[in-house]
C-alpha cells in the first residue's frame, strides 16, 4: 500500500533532475571547463578572473550596499512589527496585510515610481523648493539604490519579525513585570531575545535579494552603480561570456547556500518562527 | 477588615459584550489560603489579573494593606504569580529564570547565588541550576516557576491554575508541596483553579463563583456541608437536586412526600431546591423507608457502589446513591433520609439557573 | 502620548511604502504623456490601453503564464508532496533539499541555469521555456505549502476510511484531500502571484518576440514607461486589492465566529 503511493511523486522527480539539477551541473560546467582546439580542457581561469581588483570591488560593492539596507530595514522594520503586534491598533491583520499589499504591484513599476519622485525636477524637490529648502539630487547614486532596496524589501523584514512577535506568550511579558521589571527591561530580557529567529529570518529575506539585484541598480543607480547582479547579467546580455557569467554564479550561490546554511542552523537551534 | 491584606471593592469588569466580573466584593486575610474556585469563564483569572495588574477593573478599586493600587504597574506590586502553562523564559536556564527577578533588584551576586540554591532546595530541585527549561518535564517546570516567584519573598503569591498540565498522581503530590510551602513560607496564597477537589484539600477559605459573581465564601468543610445555593451544591461534590415545597419551618415536602428537615425562615409553600448528597442516602428493605425507588444501575467504584436510581412514582426523579450496600439492578428498594440530610436552599435567580443547566 | 507616537510611526512607514504606488495611480490620469508633467485629468489612458497591441498581448501571455504554470505546478508538486511525505527520512531530506533549491538560490542563477539548459537542450527561448521555467519554480512552493498540512494529518483517519471498507482511491479523495486542500490553494495562490511579478528568472528564459508584462515594462524603462502601463497597473492593483480585502474580511469572520463558539 504504501508502495503505491511514493509512486506519485515520480513526476516531480523527473521535473527535479531535468529542472533544477542538470541546469546547475551545466552552470558548474560552464564555470570549470571551456572548448579549446576542439577539445574541452578543465580551467579555473574564471574563477581566478572573479578575484580580480575590479570584480572584487563590485563584489564588496554589492555586499556593502545590502548590509546598509538590511540594517535600514531591521532599524524600520522591527518598532513596526512591534507596534503591530502590540494592542495600539485594533486591526492588526488588516495593517499587517497592507504591508504586504504593495508586492502585489509589479515591483519594476513601482521601483521606477522612484524615478518620478527622486528626478531633478521630481515630486521631492517640487516640495523641497515649496518649502524654500535646499534640493537633492540623489537619484543615480547609491543613495538611490539603497532606498529602493529599503523599499522593495522592507516587507519581508516585518513578516517574520511580526509572525515572532504576535506569537509571542503575553504570559511571558506578564511575569517579567511580575518579577519587577520595567518595560525597557523586559523588552531587553525577554521580547528580543525571543525574536531573534525572526530577525534572523528577516536578515536572510532582505539581504538576499538585495545582493543579488540587477534591476534596481539599473534603474535607480542608472548604470553609476555596478553590482554583481549587473556584472552577471552583463555576461550572459552583452559580453557573452557565458563561461565567466556562469563562475560568477557559481560563486554567488555558493555564498549565498552557505551563509543560508549557518543562518537555518542558528535558527533551528532557536526553535525558529520563520515564515514556512 | 482590619488584618485583610488585599481587598476588592466593587469590582467590575466587562470584555467587549461579556460581564466578566459584576460588583465583586472581597476580603483575603493575611496568610491565608484562599481559592477562588468556579467553572471556566466565571472570573476567577480575571479577579487574579487585576490583582496582579496585568488588568485594570472598569469601575472598583483594588486595595493593598488598605492602599489603592488601581493605577500601580504589576512590577512595582509587592505580590508575584506562578502563570498557567508556567511562562518560563525559554531563552535561559533554571538559574537565570529564577534569579530573573533578583537581578532586576540588584542584589549582589553571591547573595542571588545563595538564594536561587535555597528556593530550589524548597522545591525539591536540587542541582537543576544550569538545565534548560525544554529539558524539563511538566511537574519540574512548575516547580521552577513556584520557585521563581517565591525567591523574591512576595507578601501574596498568586497561581493561576497551576497544577492544570500536569497528570492526576503529580497534581496530587504537588497539591501537599504546595500547602507544605505556604506553611513554611507563612504568606498568603491566592489560588486559581476549577477543580473542585484540589480546592477542599489546599484552602483555608473558598470563594465559588460563577458568572462574574461570587456565590458563597466559606471554609471548605461549611461550603461542602452547608451550600448556599444549588449551584454550589452541585459545583462542589455530587448532589440530588429536586424541587421542593417549603410548608412550615422544619417541614418540606418533595417527589410526593413530607420529610422533616433542620431548615427555617423561608415563606409558607414557598419553592425551594432540595438538595441531598448521594452517600447520605440509606437504602433499606422495599418499603421500609419513606418511599421506594426502582435501581437502574450498580457500578462498583472502590470504595463503595454508585447506583442510578428513579422513583416510581407520578414525579420521576433520577437519584444518585453511593452506598457500601449492593443492591440488584432492577429491584425496588426503599430509602429513607433523615433530617439533616436535607438541605433546603432558595430557588436561584433565573440568571444564575440558566447557566447551572448549561453546565 | 506613546500611542500617538506609535500611530504616528506606522502612519510615516505606510506613507513610505505606498508614495510610489500613489504617485503611479495618479499619474495614470495625466493628460500628458510626460513623467513629471500635470497635464490635467484623463481617461485617455484608460482606453488607449485596449488599443496598444505590446501591452495587450503581454498581459495575455503573462495570464497564460501564470495560470497554466499554476495549475500544472500545482498538480505536480501536491503529488510530490504525498510521496515525499511516506519517504524515509534520510532520502526525504535529500529531496527536499534540492527542492528547497529554486527558494534559497537567487533568481538570476534559477534564470541563468535554466536559460543554459534550454540552449544545451536546443528548446528555443519563447513561450513554452517561459513556461517550463515558471513551472519550476513555482513547485517547490506548492510543496512547501502543502507538507505541513500532510504532517498535521492523523494517519489514523485514512486507515480508518480503510478499515470501514474505502478503496485507497476513495479514501484519499474523501479524507485526505479535503484536509490537505487549504494548503494546495495556498500554494496555487502563491504560485499565480510570484508567476505574474515574476521578472528575473522570464528575463533569461524568455526570447524574441515573447514578452511577459514585466519584460515589456522592463524594455519600457530605457525609453519612458508608457503611461498606458500605469493605467493597467492601478487597474490591475485595485482588482487584487478588492479581492484580497473580501477573502480577509471572510476569513476574519470566520475567525471571529470560531471564537465566539470556544467562549460558549
Amino acid at each position: 500500500m504504501k508502495k503505491n503511493k511514493s509512486f506519485c511523486a515520480y513526476p516531480y522527480y523527473v521535473w527535479m533532475i531535468t529542472f533544477i539539477v542538470i541546469p546547475l551541473l551545466l552552470v558548474l560546467w560552464y564555470a570549470l571547463f571551456k572548448s579549446e582546439n576542439d577539445s574541452i580542457v578543465f580551467t579555473t581561469e574564471y574563477i581566478k578572473r572573479f578575484f580580480e581588483p575590479i570584480y572584487i570591488q563590485v563584489f564588496l560593492r554589492s555586499i556593502v550596499l545590502a548590509v546598509i539596507s538590511t540594517a535600514i530595514c531591521l532599524v524600520i522594520g522591527y518598532p513596526l512589527a512591534y507596534i503591530l503586534a502590540g494592542k495600539t491598533f485594533k486591526h492588526k491583520n488588516m495593517l499587517m496585510f497592507l504591508v504586504i499589499v504593495p508586492m502585489w504591484m509589479n515591483f519594476l513599476l513601482r521601483t521606477y515610481a522612484w524615478l518620478t519622485i527622486l528626478e531633478k525636477n521630481g515630486i521631492l524637490n517640487q516640495i523641497l523648493r515649496f518649502l524654500n529648502l535646499p534640493t537633492q539630487n540623489i537619484l543615480y547614486t547609491n543613495y538611490a539604490v539603497i532606498l529602493g532596496m529599503v523599499y522593495n524589501y522592507l516587507p519581508f523584514m516585518v513578516l517574520p519579525l511580526y509572525t515572532v512577535l504576535s506569537k509571542m506568550d503575553i504570559n511571558l511579558i506578564n511575569a517579567a513585570e511580575d518579577l519587577g521589571a520595567n518595560k525597557l527591561t523586559v523588552f531587553k530580557k525577554v521580547v528580543f531575545p525571543l525574536s531573534l529567529p525572526g530577525v534572523v529570518s528577516g536578515i536572510t529575506m532582505t539581504f538576499m535579494p538585495a545582493v543579488t539585484t540587477f534591476v534596481i541598480s539599473k534603474l535607480l543607480g542608472g548604470g553609476q552603480t555596478t553590482l554583481i547582479g549587473d556584472l552577471i547579467e552583463n555576461q550572459f546580455k552583452v559580453a557573452n561570456d557565458w563561461n565567466f557569467g556562469s563562475a560568477l554564479s557559481l560563486i554567488l550561490m555558493v555564498i549565498i547556500l552557505l551563509s543560508m546554511r549557518v543562518m537555518t542552523k542558528y535558527e533551528q537551534e532557536n526553535e525558529g518562527g520563520g515564515l514556512f | 477588615m482590619k488584618n485583610s491584606i488585599i481587598r476588592l471593592e466593587n469590582i467590575s469588569k466587562t470584555y467587549g459584550d461579556t460581564k466578566v466580573l459584576n460588583e465583586l466584593n472581597l476580603s483575603i486575610k493575611k496568610n491565608e489560603f484562599l481559592t477562588l474556585l468556579g467553572p471556566s469563564g466565571c472570573g476567577k483569572t480575571t479577579t487574579l489579573k487585576i490583582i496582579g495588574g496585568f488588568e485594570t477593573p472598569d469601575e472598583g478599586n483594588v486595595y493593598f494593606e488598605e492602599q489603592c493600587i488601581n493605577t500601580l504597574p504589576p512590577y512595582k506590586r509587592k505580590l508575584n504569580t506562578v502563570f498557567q502553562k508556567y511562562a518560563l523564559f525559554p531563552n535561559m536556564n533554571v538559574f537565570e529564570n529564577i534569579a530573573f527577578g533578583l537581578r532586576i533588584k540588584k542584589l549582589p551576586s553571591l547573595e542571588i547565588e545563595s538564594c536561587v540554591k535555597d528556593v530550589l532546595n524548597m522545591v525539591n530541585l536540587n542541582g537543576f541550576e544550569k538545565r534548560d527549561i525544554s529539558s524539563l518535564s511538566g511537574g519540574q517546570q512548575q516547580r521552577v516557576a513556584i520557585a521563581r516567584a517565591i525567591v523574591n519573598k512576595p507578601d501574596v503569591l498568586l497561581l493561576d491554575e497551576p497544577l492544570g498540565a500536569l497528570d492526576l498522581k503529580l497534581r496530587k503530590d504537588m497539591q501537599i508541596e504546595l500547602k507544605n510551602i505556604q506553611k513554611q513560607l507563612g504568606i498568603t496564597f491566592i489560588y486559581v483553579t476549577h477543580d473542585q477537589e484540589e480546592a477542599l484539600t489546599m484552602s483555608d477559605t473558598i470563594v465559588v463563583m460563577n458568572n462574574g459573581l461570587v456565590q458563597q465564601i466559606g471554609s471548605p468543610v461549611d461550603i461542602y456541608n452547608e451550600p448556599q445555593n444549588a449551584f454550589v451544591a452541585d459545583f462542589i461534590g455530587e448532589s440530588i437536586i429536586v424541587d421542593g415545597i417549603m410548608h412550615e419551618d422544619f417541614v418540606v415536602e418533595f417527589i410526593g412526600h413530607k420529610f422533616e428537615c433542620l431548615d427555617k425562615g423561608f415563606d409558607k409553600m414557598e419553592a425551594v431546591d432540595v438538595v441531598i448528597r448521594p452517600e447520605d442516602v440509606k437504602i433499606v428493605e422495599k418499603d421500609a423507608g419513606k418511599f421506594n425507588v426502582v435501581i437502574d444501575s450498580v457500578t462498583f467504584k472502590g470504595v463503595h457502589y454508585e447506583m442510578v436510581a428513579h422513583t416510581d412514582n407520578v414525579c420521576d426523579t433520577k437519584w444518585l446513591i453511593h452506598s457500601t450496600q449492593k443492591a440488584v439492578e432492577g429491584s425496588t428498594v426503599g430509602i429513607n433520609l433523615e433530617p439533616n440530610d436535607i438541605h433546603i436552599m432558595k430557588k436561584l435567580s433565573a440568571e444564575v439557573g440558566d447557566s447551572y443547566e448549561e453546565k | 502620548m506613546k500611542k500617538s507616537i506609535y500611530r504616528l510611526y506606522t502612519f510615516l512607514v505606510y506613507f513610505f511604502l505606498y508614495a510610489p504606488i500613489i504617485v503611479l495611480i495618479v499619474y495614470s490620469f495625466n493628460e500628458s504623456s510626460s513623467r513629471g508633467k500635470w497635464g490635467g485629468f484623463s481617461l485617455k489612458w484608460y482606453a488607449e490601453l485596449f488599443d496598444n497591441p505590446t501591452i495587450m498581448t503581454s498581459l495575455k501571455n503573462t495570464l497564460l503564464i501564470a495560470l497554466l504554470s499554476a495549475v500544472i505546478a500545482t498538480i505536480i508538486g501536491t503529488l510530490a508532496a504525498i510521496g515525499i511525505h511516506k519517504l524515509k527520512p534520510f532520502t526525504k531530506n535529500f529531496v527536499m533539499d534540492i527542492t528547497y533549491l529554486p527558494v534559497l538560490n537567487p533568481d538570476i542563477v534559477t534564470g541563468i541555469s535554466l536559460m543554459l539548459l534550454f540552449v544545451f537542450l536546443s528548446i528555443p527561448l519563447g513561450f513554452v521555456s517561459l513556461l517550463l521555467s515558471h513551472i519550476t519554480f513555482n513547485i517547490p512552493y506548492v510543496i512547501l505549502n502543502v507538507m505541513p498540512k500532510l504532517k498535521q494529518l492523523n494517519p489514523n483517519t485514512y486507515e480508518a476510511a480503510l478499515d470501514l471498507g474505502a478503496s485507497p482511491i476513495y479514501a484519499y479523495s474523501k479524507v485526505i484531500l479535503p484536509e490537505i486542500a487549504p494548503g494546495i490553494l495556498t500554494g496555487f495562490l502563491f504560485a499565480l502571484t510570484l508567476s505574474i511579478d515574476d521578472f528575473v528568472v522570464s528575463f533569461f528564459t524568455t526570447g524574441p518576440g515573447v514578452s511577459t508584462l514585466s519584460i515589456t515594462i522592463y524594455s519600457m524603462t530605457r525609453k519612458g514607461i508608457k503611461p498606458e502601463i500605469n493605467a493597467l497597473s492601478a487597474l490591475m492593483f485595485i482588482t487584487v486589492l478588492i479581492l484580497l480585502f473580501i477573502v480577509n474580511y471572510r476569513s476574519e469572520n470566520s475567525k471571529k465566529e470560531n471564537i465566539d463558539e470556544q467562549n460558549i
